[in-house]
């Protein structure tokens, strides 16, 4: 297997504001199996930074361990990226926003990474409503280890070799909402038409954003009888609708709810268009987004777009009252309070 | 005969009483008459109720570690009495509240009573029966004031400085000491035999904490991000460090902050804030103590791995497990030296007074960046919580702070291909990027997985080895960077050396004299670092034997230099101490003394 990607591209491949082509926001060539939902994930990760204009290198890939993990070193090749220990990256991640508040910080987890060894973190990530994108790729199993159930995996949900899982699932997006997770959306790797702009509208939102997003296992969990299979997944899927993510450059001049198309702005003047589907659900109340959630679950349907969003409430720095400054660009001027002030201190001790 | 400033006294009281004010009153009036002066609490795990004892050691020749048997006891709490009478010695003196009969079980005909009528002199004075208590306190403070001849303008001095934002309460608290002070000079004798005298012993030294100490250190060395999970005895070094970055580093007109703090939901977390703050460049820190080490194992091993920049505090207290939480010992050597899976190895700093602690602390910083390692401080809980005498800071301000080897954009674009862990300069030190210094260049993947030069991942054997060679020579080009071990001697004179480091410091200089006196000679050296340097391996092998002395079972560092400098364990003579009590003068001059005389017979 070759793990250097071609490096034939088309000449007329189109550029963005930035003048740089889709191929500049890709990696390493992946060595996830043929057909994981994963690699899926990564391209509408591409595609959105690709048309958002992300300076690459403004963007830090922050991970755990396990197949989800492996991928931030196939995708945005010219990023940092930092892949730490099981279940930990929430706690890296919150150090290094608070280092530098001015980068996007994207965090890829999987389900044992975020929903067992990585629980304790991720709940408190939330819970500071640290300023970063955390994307579940949730197949179910562990891949990586050879197919065991995870803590996502539904109750009665059957493995390749035939055993039903005998507990109950976590659910990661109810368990986010009700923690405080200021966006929570839900998606399918099997449509990045619908993943590439949640993906946009969690990169521009202040704040935490969780994405869950469906990723069959197609080696160890896309067998008959398995909930997180492809087939299962495609027939149970149940949209909230559609979402448009118009950048702030954008001018919006309806600025009001019509029908089942609503507006929702953005901390930075950007906006999110729904297209609602549900009518009796509001995006923008906790209440009622828990409610669509339990009654889509209840009804045995997965439900996917965006669930839930509240753009007023104070990220982590907010929180904290830091210098606007980022902290890693700090100098001596600014840090240390000097010889003079020292002898003060001692006289105090005296 | 009487003895002049060499003594020491002991107050026994409720934890939660408010005791631990009038205590450092007593302590700190000792301070200010200029002489030599060693407070140590010794407290349970606990926050009101159960038995706390102040212990004050005051010595003319400025010996400050602790000395056994107590020249005056002050026994306000019942519960601990009878240990409190035994604990005295022959010859000493015990002052009681005598508002009530002293029961006849705490009567010992080999020592000296001084009843003063604490709750009946405070019931006839004050009404509120808070300020019953707190005035309890102060009260013995006088009455010692009078017995130990402590200079009353002194203490009026302390309590005007204390209170000078509530004046109100500076009146009434003199009032309590004259109280005291009056009642002994109207009914004993006095000054005891022993008592104070003013010096000019002290100089310009400063009386601290030294985990505040270190919290001050941080703020001078650029600290940014700290990130903590409260543990006994470590929980003030990120008081401290809050307290002072809120004097310094909040903007007047803005209000923002030139720092973060997170208490974070575990030591796990705390540590992975400090890993992921420092890979994005800003200086950070976490403190904690031995349970948190065990922790933070996992991201040990990842920062020493993927080299990233890591300041960690352990200021120890006595293990294993819970241990005794609220007790002093140095025994988490071999677990910071060691820590986590696989071959690692880290850089330990040893302070033995808050100057060191302060010094180290910016010197850590440094260290972890230009190392691109974990650098671990092992204080402990004798030097954090307790008050020690110290030498002043000192701060030069033309310090710059020392970034290693960090790229820009610009030296980024005059070289080649950028290879992270590529050995340019072969001192094992690799140059590190900052996320977004460089649009097209200078990104990589940080893991701790292994990786080639190019920090591409690789399972390569040769790879991996080069990797781990080469994390070795940049372990010995630490060697030379890490603070130099200090010498008593300029030139080794004797056939017996002795080593100790960290808080048994000071015990082991008054041993070393007392022992002088009886004719032993030996040659010190004091670490305050590992890895250990060429000259730490001379000192060991210009001697025939060589004592180590250090508080806890195992003997850890004499383990350390024995494996890593292979040494015959022979050589070496552990003199240990692991009660959770600091280490005394008395018990070195024993060990010392038996095992020489054994070697001469």
């Amino acid at each position: 297997m070759s793990y250097i990607r071609p490096q034939f591209r088309h000449p007329n491949l189109p550029k963005n504001s930035l003048g740089y082509t889709s191929k500049d926001y890709e990696g390493g060539l992946s060595t996830l199996c043929a057909g994981c939902g994963h690699d899926s994930i990564s391209a509408a990760i591409v595609q959105a930074c690709f048309e958002m204009s992300i300076e690459p290198h403004r963007l830090a890939k922050m991970s755990g361990i396990g197949c989800s993990s492996k991928t931030p070193a196939y995708f945005l090749g010219n990023s940092h990226g930092f892949n730490s220990v099981h279940g930990r990256m929430p706690s890296v991640a919150t150090g290094a926003n608070l280092a530098n508040r001015d980068l996007i910080y994207f965090g890829v987890s999987g389900d044992g990474d975020t929903a067992s060894i990585g629980m304790g973190q991720f709940v408190h990530a939330v819970r500071r409503n640290l300023n970063m994108v955390y994307i579940v790729m949730n197949n179910g199993c562990y891949g990586l280890t050879k197919g065991q159930d995870s803590a996502t995996a539904d109750e009665g949900s059957k493995s390749k070799a035939g055993s039903v899982n005998p507990f109950q699932a976590i659910d990661l997006a109810s368990l986010a909402m009700e923690l405080g997770a200021t966006y929570v959306a839900q998606s399918f790797s099997g449509d990045k038409k619908q993943l590439t702009p949640l993906i946009k509208a969690a990169m521009h939102h202040q704040g935490f954003a969780f994405i869950n997003v469906i990723s069959p296992c197609v080696t160890f969990n896309n067998n008959v009888g398995s909930t997180k299979s492809y087939d299962y997944v495609r027939e149970h899927v149940e949209a909230t609708g559609t979402v448009d993510f118009v950048p702030m450059a954008e001018e919006i001049k309806a600025s009001y709810t019509e029908g089942n198309k609503a507006l929702v702005k953005m901390h930075d003047g950007s906006y999110l268009e729904l297209h609602k589907l549900a009518t009796d659900w509001n995006p923008q109340d906790r209440i009622s987004a828990s409610m669509a959630l339990q009654q889509a679950r209840a009804k045995g349907e997965i439900l996917t777009g965006l669930l839930y969003v509240n753009t007023d409430y104070h990220e982590l720095h907010e929180t904290l009252g830091t210098t606007l400054t980022p902290l890693n660009e700090l100098t001596e001027k600014d840090l240390c309070p000097g010889a003079e002030a020292l002898s003060d201190i001692n006289a105090g001790l005296r | 005969m009487s003895t002049i400033n060499d003594f020491v006294v002991k107050f026994a009281n409720v934890n939660g009483t408010g005791s631990a004010s009038a205590n450092l009153l007593f302590a700190k009036s000792i301070f200010r008459m200029g002489v030599p002066v060693s407070p140590k609490n010794i407290f349970p795990s606990n926050i009101q109720g159960l038995p706390t004892w102040y212990e004050v050691r005051v010595s003319e020749k400025g010996h400050l570690g602790r000395r056994e048997g107590i020249d005056l006891m002050v026994c306000v709490n019942p519960q601990s009495m009878l240990e409190d009478v035994r604990s005295v010695k022959p010859g000493g003196y015990f002052m009681y509240d005598s508002t009530k009969q002293l029961h006849e079980e705490y009567i010992r005909e080999d020592i000296n009573y001084v009843g003063v009528p604490l709750m009946e002199m405070c019931n006839e004075h004050y009404t509120d029966p808070r300020l019953r208590q707190l005035f309890k306190n102060i009260i013995y403070v006088g009455a010692c004031a009078a017995l130990l001849n402590i200079e009353f303008s002194v203490l009026e001095e302390l309590v005007s400085e204390q209170f000078a934002g509530k004046t109100k309460l500076i009146a009434p608290n003199i009032e309590a000491l004259q109280l005291g002070d009056d009642y002994v000079k109207a009914n004993y004798t006095f000054p005891l035999p022993f008592h104070m005298e003013r010096r000019d012993l002290v100089k310009d030294a400063i009386l601290m904490d030294g985990n505040s100490a270190c919290g001050l250190g941080a703020v001078y060395a650029g600290a940014t991000v700290c990130a903590w999970y409260p543990i006994t005895p470590s929980t003030s070094v990120a008081e401290a460090f809050e307290m002072y970055a809120e004097q310094f580093r909040v903007d007047k007109e803005t209000g923002r902050k030139n720092f973060a703090i997170v208490q974070a939901e575990d030591e796990l977390a705390a540590i992975g804030m400090v890993i992921g703050a420092n890979w994005n460049g800003a200086r950070s820190f976490t403190a904690t103590s031995g349970p948190g080490v065990s922790l933070m194992n996992e991201f040990l091993g990842l920062a020493y791995f993927a080299e990233v920049p890591t300041v960690l505090i352990d200021v120890q207290r006595t293990g294993p497990s819970t241990g005794m939480p609220t007790r002093t010992q140095q025994s988490d050597i071999q677990i910071s030296a060691y820590a986590s899976h696989g071959d690692t190895k880290h850089v330990l700093l040893f302070p033995s007074t808050p100057k060191e602690c302060f010094d180290l602390t910016v010197d850590a910083f440094d260290l972890a960046e230009v190392l691109q390692t974990p650098i671990i401080m092992l204080t402990d809980l004798d030097l954090g919580m307790n008050d020690h005498m110290s030498a002043p800071f000192v701060w030069d301000d033309s310090k710059k702070y020392n970034r290693g080897k960090v790229l820009n954009a610009q030296q980024l674009d005059e070289i080649g291909r950028y290879g992270r862990y590529e050995d340019v300069d072969g001192d094992g030190i690799t140059y590190r990027t900052i996320p977004a210094t460089h649009p097209k260049k200078g990104a990589f993947v940080n893991r701790g997985t292994s990786r080639d030069e190019f920090a591409v991942y690789t399972e390569n054997s040769d790879a991996y080895r080069r990797n781990m060679e080469r994390l070795l020579v940049k372990w010995d080009t630490a060697k030379d960077m890490v603070p130099a071990p200090q010498f008593y001697q300029e030139k080794n004179q004797n056939e017996v050396g002795v080593i100790f480091f960290g808080t048994s410091t000071q015990s082991a200089e008054e041993a070393m004299e007392i022992l002088k006196e009886n004719g032993i000679n030996m040659d010190a050296m004091r670490l305050l670092s590992f890895p250990f340097s060429k000259a730490v391996n001379d000192f060991i092998y210009a001697h025939q034997e060589v004592f180590v002395i250090e508080q806890n079972r195992d003997a850890q560092m004499r383990g350390l230099l024995t494996l890593e400098l292979n040494i015959d364990p022979n050589k070496l003579i552990p003199v240990l101490n692991f009660d959770g009590m600091p280490i005394t003068a008395d018990l070195i001059v024993k060990r010392i003394t038996q095992s020489v005389s054994l070697t001469k017979i």
